[in-house]
């Protein structure tokens, strides 16, 4: 084979690796890196979807934004749910990863299926199960006041306190297994030899999962803990289906507010959801690069 | 927990198992907490609304009755056709449309290509609420509302799959590419007769978790499936939730309706679930 073809079957390979890559990338350049772009330009803009013009002064979305009460009430949500759900689910999923890790341990496979279960649910179903299990006349109000805990039925989802914990009982429910998963394939990757040297020096079973367990799921809990926020910072189906966002906003997520803002409640404020919906891509973004910077480190 | 530096090497079996009844009564009680809701679910879309609301928990012999009224009430049909025909279609061309790009990205790779990657891998952080409205705009330009175009053309290309299908194209013997170039294969040949049945295992876990996403997705269909005709599953068992007064038996056999697909795959094909989560991280 001469060198000149040879080259031109090379650039013919080179050029098929780039017809494979074109649909996909194309796509995503206009299904999410364009309308990003458009999203930060509309956020810019006031009026009606017809017809938008450029506010004035150009910040008003983003500064109405920072006075909004019940925007900012939805940002207080999303973090109250980030910071005492995410840590609750992420330690139980890893307790329950260690506990079936163990060889000893009889029905793993069944206990395993049994507690990733949940995740069999679209968002909305789930959501919707709670929301019957804990209404004024649910499942749960009958069982606590037939047990003398409850005089009578309580309003779990119309008193802001107790509906934002169902919220909260409903994420652990739906995404403990799930994270599970992932540490079950970490716990994996360890050697049984550890564990039983471990023994052998008289480490006992908290000793075991604070000084091995945990040390060697690092890479992993870093990255659910990231998926979880990621996942947190975008609630929508539970503040929407589970609770409506009530009572008085006060469960409402981001992205609910944002999405009656934009499609729900016949307003259609483009451009104000647009600045709330960037404000949103910023925190996510800022998440990514925090993500890249410790994934760096890890190894 | 006694000082085991002087056991022998095999212990009692009994004993150890006398010492983990702490982890079974764990356990059972997550395992119960798990499983729970869906008994709930399954024994509600047997009973009469006033018996679920009365905390009956055993079946009831309702469910033809709450079957009656929901199909009386919604349309069911065809939001399960709908859900069934978005899933299904978003998924083949998402397996392919990511699969040929993760092939491309790893078995064509110069840094050229690689750069481009890893501008793709940015679309990652962009949350579905900040193009929704954008998207809704095009989808509406183009006349995709309420079809099956504006339901999966913001889906079938994503960072997750092409990575997916990346790493795990890793594995593929360079050896049958060139053996393959010399038989006289074309590129794409090569791609549909050697990569495609060498990926099944890929191909099985990404299906799984493709058709998952699409049948539960909530958001974006609500934005871009704003008819009656053309709404899914989780809609409709959304809808039914918003009335003013809630009839819980038609509710949950509702929610049953919208629950079997993903849990028959759930059951049949646990591993290749398992595997399309944890797929692109390796």
């Amino acid at each position: 084979m001469d060198n000149k073809h040879k080259n031109s079957v090379r650039a013919k390979q080179d050029r098929a690796g780039w017809y494979f890559l074109t649909p996909a990338t194309l796509l995503i350049a206009i299904m999410s890196f364009y309308p990003i772009i458009q999203a930060l330009l509309t956020s810019f803009k006031t009026g009606s979807s017809a017809a938008m013009t450029w506010a004035e002064p150009i910040t008003f979305n983003y500064a109405r934004m920072f006075q909004d009460r019940r925007f900012m009430t939805a940002v207080g949500n999303t973090f109250l749910y980030l910071i005492v759900q995410v840590p609750i689910m992420l330690i139980l999923a890893i307790l329950l990863a260690q506990l079936l890790n163990n060889k000893d341990v009889k029905f793993r496979g069944l206990f395993r299926t049994c507690i990733f279960l949940p995740c069999a649910t679209s968002l909305v179903s789930y959501s919707l199960i709670f929301k019957s299990l804990f209404a004024t006349q649910g499942l749960i109000n009958t069982i606590l006041v037939n047990l003398g805990i409850l005089k009578e039925n309580f309003n779990f989802l119309g008193t802001p306190w107790s509906a934002r914990m169902i919220i909260i009982i409903a994420l652990v429910w739906r995404w403990t297994g799930y994270n599970m998963v992932f540490y079950l394939a970490g716990l994996q990757g360890i050697e049984y030899s550890v564990y039983e040297a471990a023994k052998i020096d008289g480490a006992n079973g908290w000793k075991t999962f604070w000084h091995i367990t945990v040390p060697l799921l690092r890479p992993t809990i870093i990255m659910t803990f990231i998926m979880s926020i990621n996942g947190t910072l975008q609630l929508f189906d539970e503040s929407v289906n589970l609770t409506s966002g009530g009572p008085a906003n006060s469960t409402i997520t981001m992205s609910h507010y944002i999405y009656n803002n934009s499609f729900g409640q016949g307003v259609a404020n483009f451009g104000y959801a647009s600045a709330m919906s960037f404000f949103v891509f910023i925190l996510v973004a800022i998440l990514a690069a925090i993500n890249l910077k410790v994934g760096d480190k890890r190894d | 927990m006694t000082n085991t530096t002087n056991m022998p090497i095999k212990r009692n079996k009994s004993s150890i198992q006398r010492r983990l009844i702490p982890t079974y009564i764990f356990l059972i009680i997550a395992s119960f907490l798990s499983v729970f809701p869906f008994y709930w679910m399954i024994s509600a879309a047997t009973n009469k609304t006033l018996d679920v609301a009365r905390g009956k928990l055993t079946f009831g012999s309702a469910a033809g009755e709450n079957l009656h009224n929901l199909l009386a009430n919604y349309d069911l049909w065809t939001a399960l056709g709908n859900s069934f025909k978005y899933a299904i279609v978003q998924t083949v061309v998402a397996l392919f449309i990511c699969s040929l790009a993760g092939y491309g990205f790893e078995l064509y790779h110069d840094k050229y290509k690689d750069l481009v990657f890893s501008i793709l891998l940015l679309a990652m952080m962009v949350p579905q609420v900040a193009t929704m409205i954008p998207l809704f705009k095009m989808m509406s330009k183009m006349g995709f509302l309420n079809t099956v175009w504006g339901f999966m053309l913001p889906a079938i290309s994503t960072p997750f799959l092409i990575m997916m299908f990346r790493q795990n194209s890793r594995n593929f013997p360079i050896d049958i590419l060139e053996a393959a170039r010399i038989d006289g294969l074309s590129e794409i040949m090569i791609f549909f007769r050697m990569y495609l049945p060498v990926m099944k295992a890929t191909y099985a876990a990404a299906a799984v978790i493709t058709f998952m996403n699409a049948w539960n997705s909530y958001l974006w269909p609500k934005v871009v499936l704003n008819k009656t005709e053309a709404q899914t599953m989780p809609m409709l068992i959304a809808n039914i939730s918003g009335g003013y007064t809630v009839d819980y038996g038609l509710l949950m056999m509702g929610v049953l309706f919208c629950s079997v697909p993903t849990m028959v795959i759930f059951f049949i094909l646990q591993r290749q679930f398992t595997e399309g989560i944890t797929g692109a991280v390796k």
